[in-house]
């Protein structure tokens, strides 16, 4: 995985098209067709860009979006741990690849406040179930003398795909919003 | 707990299972998704519509590669237990926040804030933080370590 490429230039029509499928497809026979339709432009046109997306990476996953609480995966831990700079690759490869793990980042250190520089997002069915993982990947990547804590989620306050496409001159909050309109799991 | 994952019937289980990643861009997904399960276009369409109804699935399409058509960053705040709800609401109002959720940790409140640009993002992190009245830990992303093939469901 490449890191920290930079910002892709999107076309103005790339970015026409982002805007109305971030929010997923129309659940329909022909869905590029009704999305080419609102777009004024061809069924063949949308699916070149959103290959072209694909293929310059830009989208990192096409196809079904699940939401794990609603699957009964209602316990989620994101994992934290102060892994020594010069091992967060190799161990944040390691934690990637257990099935229960969904995310697998490298952040900054805010020190004296905040000492962890991995975060791992592990799923369970309960926090047992996640306390069990953890235990699993601390044996199997070698993790014993490394610190780290578990944050559970108490509660959710919104959940939903991320909006590239906010207009850059936004101004503060524009009304509550209503929770769990769609969702996915968290950058 | 109950189980809610042992309640879907055998189609169900397969779209929410199989198609996770690479779903292939025909101009027709749907038959194409009912063709290898050897079921109607029209029952994979009503099926699909119904999960994505109930809230099982969020939606089909694409997920993004985090900051690569877009800037985002993990944000964090500590606020009192008995102000905490007042604030979620006031950070999730804003359109670039998503994912905001309680924690238990010190720092109780945690959302990812994305935007078009740097400079965007840095404009609705002050604006967050003057709205929210408590200051804000900001935690971008340096390095993704995570190839995402969907998650794949255990069924019990």
């Amino acid at each position: 995985m490449e890191p920290n490429k930079p910002v892709t230039q999107l076309s103005t029509e790339d970015r026409a098209l982002i805007k109305i499928v971030q929010r997923g497809l129309p659940i329909v026979s022909r869905p590029y067709a009704e999305i080419a339709e609102r777009l004024s432009t061809t069924e063949q046109d949308v699916i070149q860009r959103l290959q072209k997306l694909i293929d310059d990476g830009s989208i990192k996953r096409y196809g079904v979006v699940v939401r794990h609480r609603e699957l009964g995966y209602k316990a989620n831990g994101m994992v934290v741990w102060d892994v020594p700079d010069d091992r967060v690759s190799e161990l944040g490869s390691c934690i990637g690849k257990f099935p229960s793990v969904t995310l697998s980042y490298r952040r900054p250190r805010r020190q004296p406040d905040w000492p962890y520089n991995l975060f791992t997002m592990v799923h369970g069915r309960n926090r047992e179930e996640v306390k069990q993982k953890v235990e699993e990947i601390v044996e199997t990547c070698g993790l014993q003398d490394i610190d780290h804590t578990i944050l559970f989620s108490t509660r959710r306050f919104k959940q939903r795909g991320a909006s590239y496409t906010a207009p850059a001159n936004t101004s503060g909050p524009a009304g509550f919003i209503r929770l769990n309109t769609t969702e996915d799991t968290a950058p | 707990m109950t189980d809610t994952t042992t309640s879907f019937s055998t189609l169900e289980k397969h779209l929410l299972n199989d198609f996770q990643h690479d779903l292939p861009l025909s101009a027709t997904p749907f038959a194409d998704m009912a063709e290898q399960l050897g079921v109607s276009e029209n029952e994979v369409l009503s099926t699909v519509r119904k999960l994505q109804d109930e809230g099982v699935i969020s939606r089909v399409g694409p997920v993004f590669t985090p900051n690569r058509i877009g800037v985002s960053t993990l944000a964090a705040m500590s606020i009192p237990a008995e102000e905490l709800a007042c604030v979620a609401r006031i950070v999730s109002a804003f359109p670039e926040v998503n994912h905001n959720y309680e924690r238990d940790h010190e720092f109780n409140l945690w959302f990812v804030v994305t935007a078009s640009s740097e400079e965007h993002l840095e404009i609705v992190l002050q604006e967050i933080e003057q709205h929210a009245e408590y200051p804000l830990m900001s935690l971008p992303m340096l390095e993704d370590y995570f190839i995402d093939l969907g998650f794949k469901l255990q069924w019990a």
